[in-house]
């Protein structure tokens, strides 16, 4: 394994990646939009990820733990949007909208 | 500056960018745009630290597929038809909250002594150990992973599926009988 130097310290690809899980933070909050929300959440997973792949890169390569981590967490992601989808279209087909403020039966 | 961070700026510039375009615009199909736009830059990051194969995985399945079946998603529920209701009306909070929690963590990112190489020395990964790591040493949370991905196949095809048809089918031959009867 060959090692490369490129000046970028760790900390430039942490800053970037919470400055992004702050912002799907806020369109989580924001959004009304079901289909809107899984967007944010998907910026949020990929902030997390870029995260893991930088400590594997700085701090262990040996063992790719984050790399493994980044492939799971890709893994999980098209396994929750396929199934989001399928729950915002019955939710959509029941009531006629997709706005998470507008579903709620749950409390009357 | 040397090139790579050159490359690093504008690579964080576009991510940062098409973020905040996926939860500022007020058209529903332009977010989904700018997600792509965010997903490729995160492949960006991915090819500066020197894991390719995550690259390659994230441009073909985020990029590619999540946001087919995203853009599915607003077409079949017709968001679009609805702009009024793109934004809620909590905002100011979840301005405060999502700013005070990304200051809090790059103050704690840029106070901390993280571990590793100053200059920003990296190990390039070949493809071999990655495989060889994936179906040796994580062999098993591998196979529970497509496990979950059947799972979820399978779950979202009967959430999505349309009773009536299946009422119609199983009606359509007591019809039929009766059809004949009255003829």
């Amino acid at each position: 394994m060959d090692t490369v130097t490129q000046q970028i310290p760790l900390e430039h690809f942490l800053v970037v990646s919470a400055i992004v899980f702050s912002i799907g933070i806020y369109g989580v909050l924001t959004r009304r939009n079901a289909v809107l929300i899984l967007m944010s959440v998907e910026l949020m997973l990929n902030a997390a990820s870029i995260n893991m792949v930088a400590f594997a890169a700085y701090t262990s390569p040996q063992v790719m733990t984050g790399i493994i981590f980044a492939v799971f967490i890709i893994t999980v992601a098209a396994a929750e949007v396929g199934l989001a989808l399928a729950i915002i279209l019955r939710i959509f087909r029941n009531r006629g909208t997709s706005n998470v403020d507008e579903v709620n039966q749950l409390k009357w | 500056m040397t090139v790579a961070q050159g490359i690093f700026f504008l690579i964080a510039a576009l991510f940062v960018g098409g973020s905040l375009g996926v939860v500022l615009v007020r058209n529903a199909v332009y977010a989904a745009l700018f997600l792509i736009l965010a997903l490729l830059a995160v492949a960006g990051v991915y090819i500066l630290l020197a894991s390719e194969f995550l690259a390659l995985v994230q441009v073909l399945i985020y990029a590619g597929a999540v946001t087919v079946l995203l853009l599915f998603a607003l077409m079949l529920t017709r968001v679009g038809d609805i702009p009024e209701s793109m934004v809620g009306t909590q905002w100011p909070i979840a301005a405060v909250a999502s700013t005070v929690l990304g200051g809090l963590l790059v103050a704690t990112v840029s106070t901390s002594d993280w571990p590793g190489d100053a200059e920003g020395m990296i190990t390039r990964i070949p493809f071999e150990q990655v495989g060889d790591a994936l179906f040796r040493q994580w062999a098993v949370p591998f196979e529970i992973a497509s496990l979950v991905l059947f799972i979820a196949l399978v779950g979202a095809i009967i959430l999505a599926r349309d009773e009536d048809d299946d009422e119609d089918e199983r009606t359509s031959p007591e019809s039929a009988e009766v059809g004949e009867v009255t003829e």
